[in-house]
């Protein structure tokens, strides 16, 4: 026997989540129309105009309101409990040293050795870049891979296969046709300034990543600056523009060609300072472009690695595939 | 230093490498280099802990030229060489048990990236047990969090959309909350190595300056972490995300994930705060409570399907729930209860997805109650997977959940009355809620069924689904039978990690 009442509406509105999660398949709309059976609708219906004694008006009147309750309830409770949050998290921010104040427990000996040791210690003017890639430069390479495992997540949920697109198996293309029937789009004025923008942000990109180690920047910002020059490419000239020299081989190619030469650096840097071995990596002459040792090619491969992931997301969300 | 010193830093670093070359191989090739490189980790693993069995003491690992306060560092002990070889053996089983049904489940193309998941999810595990560092923590937290959703929406269907998308938002906002504890917990000490930081946190308890950050920090980090391995009021994700993912996945879910998260909390409160502050800041009540809730409601949600992967994955959320409490009897018995746990349920419950994932080939991929009736007659090695890991939750003797049981009732018995009391009853009432559950699925799955709708069914073994399986009874019950040496092992383990 199912319960009724306004556990019977609960019930039903997750059985109703669930049934339109099953019945979803990409590509065609749900088969059968989800039934309307809700028993306070039904209720409604069947006792319109009569006469009702108090009781069972009481009854209904739950029966009938109980889920705008429970969800003008939840609503009020979301703001309530947010509301605490934020106070006691601003509390906490109250009660935490001022921002920059020389006597903060912050400013200790790690960040002293940083700041005064990091250029002869890593080689790198910029002390940023020295404590990112050489000191803490572990943390760096999981971070490089978490964007690594975000760019094939975001391939999973979007990729389409090229033959299933072929035969339109998976996707629901709408009648109008799919964004790649619009490339390029052939607007002049975006034309003519990508022209003039796209080379000056790979040049302004590769400038930022090898001058990484001496002055602000690195592999993160100037990945991200190549990235939008391809995405900015794309844009003006259409997909196909851009295959010619970036496909997916291409990308295959240099993503997992710079992952695996940033962890064999990392791994033998790690390893010979472990082990406590002398790790013969020339440290440059700092402030120039060939300083802070492992820093260098460091940043080169997370750069390359950064433009892949940012342009791997644009085209995946634009296209289904590379 | 010896090589064999250099291995639990090599089986994270490779792991992640692994993950990066399955991504570009085909199918067949990434499962090959995936499993083999698994069980070279595994035997990395195990000489880590063999080692650190002879020479009996823990050492510490500098990721780079530079020591403790300037350079990472990981942390190796008995205790995390176990868990680190109990974790990588799981994984293995787990892809082995349910490698057919990843092939089948998941769209053809996209297979590699199955593995490419499986490794960076291990490389990430590796790294939050053998972690000394917040930050490193925080990184490898978020590597695992995406790898498991990716993990549940590689079974392409509108229904694991839906749960990944459930999951990704509430792991996030545990993510979240976990790195606001970071961030406040660096703005008051300035440091972000274990042993520092717990140097400087003792000093600020003792000058009682920043008592309300540390009182929030030691809040967000125990929601947060609380959120992502699931206990009970924070559990809305999981029985949808473990139930609708291929089975593969969820054994991997259910028995490493969940714990991972636990090992870092575990890894915050005695290893930063110590004893002392955690049980002055009565967090350890909290998670009692909570433990113990998720006991129960956990259970009786379980009691409630009519599915037998979500009974199986309410299940983990009282199981989630026998962990907490032991963690909250705030004793040293207590958490040598939770890590039996840690590992009696990493070698039960993937055993009970991975047949769970037999019973739903034989019976033409259903996973409802009345499909699976005499699945186990249709598929006799997973029905016998299924009793032995159904009896080994319920708490039976010679299996592995009993050994867990022994030892946090035991803990319980030790601590003060009122916890003691509360824990022994509810320790009770879960056993027979368990049984309540799982003694009508045994039945059901060993009754003939009175249509013959699968009458011809008959499983086909294959070899690699043999060996999971064969070896996750055999490990439930020797684990079961012959604790003293586990138990033992993870006692030394405790001592050298600080308690």
């Amino acid at each position: 026997m199912k319960p009724n009442g306004f556990l019977a509406k609960l019930v039903n509105f997750v059985e109703m989540d669930e049934f339109r999660a099953e019945n979803y398949t990409l590509g065609d709309k749900a088969k059968t129309p989800i039934s309307e059976d809700n028993p306070a609708n039904k209720w409604l219906a069947a006792n319109q105009g009569k006469e009702q004694s108090v009781r069972s008006r009481v009854y209904h009147w739950f029966d009938a309101r109980g889920l705008d309750i429970f969800t003008t309830l939840y609503r009020f409770m979301s703001v309530i409990i947010c509301v605490t949050l934020v106070s006691v998290l601003l509390s906490v921010i109250a009660a935490l040293p001022p921002f920059g104040n020389p006597t903060n427990p912050d400013v200790n000996e790690v960040v002293e050795r940083y700041v005064s040791k990091g250029t002869e210690e890593t080689g790198a003017v910029n002390a940023v870049a020295g404590m990112i890639s050489a000191y803490r430069g572990f943390d760096t390479l999981g971070e490089a891979h978490v964007l690594f495992v975000a760019a094939c997540s975001v391939i999973v949920l979007l990729r389409v296969d090229p033959e299933e697109r072929k035969h339109g198996v998976l996707l629901d293309i709408p009648e109008t046709g799919e964004d790649m029937d619009f490339e390029p789009n052939g607007d002049e004025i975006l034309r003519k300034s990508a022209k003039l923008l796209v080379p000056l942000s790979f040049i302004f990109g590769m400038y930022v990543i090898l001058n990484g180690a001496s002055s602000p920047g690195g592999g993160f910002s100037g990945g991200s600056l190549i990235g939008a020059g391809l995405i900015l490419n794309s844009v003006a000239f259409g997909f196909h523009r851009t295959e010619r020299f970036f496909g997916d081989e291409m990308y295959h190619l240099v993503k997992t060609a710079c992952l695996t030469a940033y962890a064999a650096m990392m791994a033998y840097f790690i390893f010979m300072g472990a082990n406590q071995l002398p790790d013969h990596v020339w440290l440059g002459i700092p402030g120039t472009i060939f300083s802070g040792g492992l820093i260098l090619p460091i940043n080169f491969v997370v750069g390359l690695e950064v433009a892949c992931t940012m342009y791997c997301f644009y085209a995946l969300f634009r296209k289904g595939g590379l | 230093m010896e090589l064999v010193q250099n291995f639990p830093f090599l089986t994270i670093v490779l792991s992640l490498t692994c993950g990066v070359f399955c991504a570009v191989l085909k199918p067949k090739a990434a499962k090959r280099l995936c499993l083999l490189w698994l069980s070279a980790a595994f035997v990395m693993s195990l000489l880590t802990l063999l080692y650190t069995l002879r020479t009996g003491e823990s050492y510490v690992y500098m990721m780079g030229k530079w020591s403790a306060p300037w350079g990472n560092e990981i942390r190796v002990g008995i205790l995390e060489a176990m868990l680190a070889t109990v974790f990588s053996g799981v994984m293995i089983l787990s892809l082995l048990g349910g490698m057919e049904h990843i092939f089948q489940d998941c769209p053809s193309q996209k297979i590699n990236l199955y593995f490419t998941m499986a490794s960076l999810l291990m490389s990430s595990l590796f790294a939050l047990i053998y972690t000394n560092d917040l930050f490193t923590a925080y990184v490898f937290v978020e590597i695992n969090t995406i790898a498991s959703c990716a993990l549940v929406m590689l079974k392409y269907s509108g229904k694991t959309l839906v749960a990944t998308t459930r999951y990704l938002v509430m792991s996030l906002l545990g993510s979240g909350l976990f790195l606001l504890g970071i961030v406040t917990l660096y703005s008051i000490t300035g440091q972000l190595l274990m042993e520092p930081i717990a140097a400087e946190v003792q000093r600020i308890w003792a000058e009682g300056t920043y008592s309300l950050p540390l009182t929030v920090i030691i809040g967000l980090f125990s929601v947060g972490l609380a959120v992502k391995s699931a206990l009970f009021p924070f559990h809305s994700w999981l029985p949808e995300a473990h139930g609708s993912a291929t089975s593969s996945s969820s054994a991997i879910l259910s028995g490493l994930v969940l714990k991972g998260y636990i090992i870092v909390l575990i890894k915050i409160f005695y290893r930063i705060f110590g004893l002392e502050i955690i049980m002055e800041e009565k967090v350890s009540n909290f998670l009692f409570v909570f433990g113990i809730v998720a006991m129960i409601f956990g259970s009786l949600g379980a009691l409630r399907q009519k599915d037998v992967k979500r009974l199986l994955a309410y299940s983990s959320v009282a199981q989630v729930g026998y962990i907490y409490v032991g963690i909250g009897l705030n004793s040293r018995a207590g958490m040598l209860a939770a890590i039996v746990q840690i590992i009696a349920h990493a070698v039960t419950k993937p055993m009970l997805f991975i047949s769970a994932g037999g019973f739903m080939e034989v019976s033409g991929g259903s996973k409802a109650m009345p499909d699976i009736t005499g699945a186990g007659k249709r598929d006799p090695l997973g029905g016998i997977a299924f009793s032995v890991g159904a009896l080994s939750t319920v708490g039976i003797p010679f299996f592995a959940g009993f050994i867990m049981k022994l030892q946090l009732t035991s803990a319980a018995v030790e601590s003060s009355t009122p916890r003691m009391v509360i824990a022994l009853i509810a320790i009770a009432l879960s056993t027979l809620l368990n049984a309540l559950y799982y003694i009508p699925t045994l039945y059901n799955i060993f009754t003939n069924r009175q249509d013959d709708k699968f009458k011809d069914v008959k499983a086909h073994y294959h070899w690699e689904y043999v060996l999971a399986v064969v070896i996750f009874i055999a490990l439930n019950l020797s684990f079961g039978s012959f604790p003293q040496h586990v138990v033992g092992a993870i006692n030394d383990g405790l001592a050298m990690f600080g308690m």
